[in-house]
Formats: C-alpha cells, structure tokens, sequence
C-alpha cells in the first residue's frame, strides 16, 4: 500500500535532483534542493525510520539550507541578483516548488492518518535501537565525528573571518596584526574592502 | 535503485555545473543517496547500523557544508566570481 507513495516521493526527489542541477539561479536550485531533502524524507518514513526522517528534515532541511541561502545571499551577485528576486516573486516561479510540496504533503498526511509505514521495513527500528548500537559498537566513530565537527567548526570560524594579513600587505599596512585580533578587527571593517580590492 | 539514480544524477550535476554553490548541492545530493542507501540496506535486513551510518553522513555533510562554503566565500572574495575555471589559475 505504501510502496505508492514510496514511488511518488522516489519520483519527486529524482524530479527536484534534477531541478537542482539544471536551474540557473541558485535559489531556485536551492529550492528544488529543499524538496529533494523533504522528499528524502518522506522516503525514510516510509522506510519506516522516523527518527531519521527527522533528523534529515532538522539539519538538512533546516540548518544546511539555512546556511546556503545566508551565503547566497552574502554574495549577493548584484544587479543579476536583483532581477532574479523580482522573477522569483512571479507567481510563475511558485507552480513547480508548489505543487510538488503540495503532492509530498499529501503523503504525508496519508501516512499519518492511516499510520500504516513499514511495509517495506522488516520492523521497526526505534530511535531507542538506534542509540544503543550508536554508543556501544560504533562509539569510536561518535568520538571521531565529534572531532571533526570541532574541525569543521574552527576550519570554517578561521575560513570565514575576513581577510588574514597578507592579500592587502603590498602597502604593508597590517601586516603585524596577526592571528585572532586581526580576524576580529576585519570583520568590523571588511565588508565594505573587496569592492576596493578587488 | 533510487538511490543510485540520485547519485548519478549529483555526480552529473557535479560535472556539467561550473558554480561553486551548484557543486555544493551536488554533493549534498550524492551524500543523501549514499545515505538512503544506507539505511535503505538497514531497513531491509532491520538492523539499526544503516541508521548509524546516516547520523555519521549527516554530521559528516554538515561539517563538509560549513567548511565548504566558508572556502567558497574566501575565492569569492579573491576572484569575484564562483567559476571553477577561475580558481585553476590559484597559485601562491
């Protein structure tokens, strides 16, 4: 019964992916990236792992979007940028995203009234199994991916802060401000530099 | 299956797009599949390993993310433009 609406979530995600890759404005791909993900979602309900369904809708969804469109919008191409936003409040821009999230909701709210997932699963694999195989067996690896969001975490603080010294040391101004002050300092004043440094 | 198709489909886009953030979504697409495969595989045989394997995809993406977009905005900053054929003439 449900292997249907495993079929039309599979369809929609193949739909968005493809979407995703052939839009020429990033926030329209990044739109269709958005349903591909909730789509995704609908799929490992249906595969009857809602704590995972969960998860894919909160970070993914949530916080992976959130970022792209902040540095989307950071970058802010310019006058491009601005066309783009008036076409995208175009009812024509709406229709697609619209109704393939209108058809996922559908689903969804077939799912839960009939409460019947898990035809495809074998049985229901509850958060709580999930936890203990996470910190019995596999407890190396919880530790080693902790470590690589603290990387990832100071990689991208240390990537992100503007400027280090060197690109504007040809007049030798800051070139004895270092390490964290200089990262500090140039956030303040950056945003307004890569015009001039260009 | 499907999750093949999406994998394909992310490795295309990783080809064909010459803009930083497409290549970005591209991989995002590739890492869901690789991650539907997983726990599609845990589901099948009702063991939880898929589920712990896609946790640690998700951290994994979600750093790769953060790191990603940060190199993104710093060549931005330095090329004004986000085409990959720009970056190849990077040199120290």
């Amino acid at each position: 019964m449900n292997a249907i609406t495993f079929y039309i979530a599979a369809v929609i995600a193949v739909v968005t992916s493809l979407l995703v890759i052939t839009r020429k404005s990033a926030v329209h791909a990044l739109l269709y990236l958005a349903l591909s993900l909730i789509a995704i979602a609908v799929i490992f309900y249906d595969l009857d792992a809602p704590f995972i369904a969960a998860l894919e809708v909160i970070i993914y969804a949530g916080s992976i979007i959130v970022l792209f469109i902040f540095v989307v919008m950071m970058l802010n191409l310019g006058k491009r940028a601005v066309q783009a936003e008036a076409k995208l409040l175009e009812p024509r821009m709406w229709i697609g995203p619209i109704i393939l999230a209108a058809i996922l909701l559908g689903e969804i709210a077939y799912l839960l009234v009939t409460g019947n997932t898990g035809a495809l699963a074998a049985h229901t694999i509850s958060p709580r199994e999930v936890g203990m195989a996470l910190y019995g067996p596999y407890l190396v690896g919880v530790e080693l991916s902790s470590m690589l969001l603290l990387a990832a975490l100071v990689g991208a603080y240390h990537l992100g802060s503007q400027k280090r010294p060197y690109p504007e040391t040809q007049d030798g101004s800051g070139e004895h401000t270092t390490g964290a002050d200089a990262g500090r300092n140039s956030v303040r004043t950056g945003t307004s530099r890569p015009a001039g440094a260009a | 299956m499907l999750a093949g198709i999406l994998f394909a489909l992310g490795l295309a886009g990783l080809l064909v797009r010459r803009n930083l953030i497409f290549i970005l979504m591209s991989i995002e697409i590739m890492l869901n599949a690789a991650g539907l495969a997983f726990v599609a595989a845990g589901a099948r045989w009702g063991r939880a390993d898929g589920q712990v394997m896609f946790i640690f995809i998700l951290a994994m993406a979600a750093s790769e993310v953060s790191v990603g977009l940060a190199l993104v905005l710093q060549l931005y900053r330095q090329n004004k433009s986000l085409d990959t054929d720009m970056t190849s003439e990077m040199r120290g």
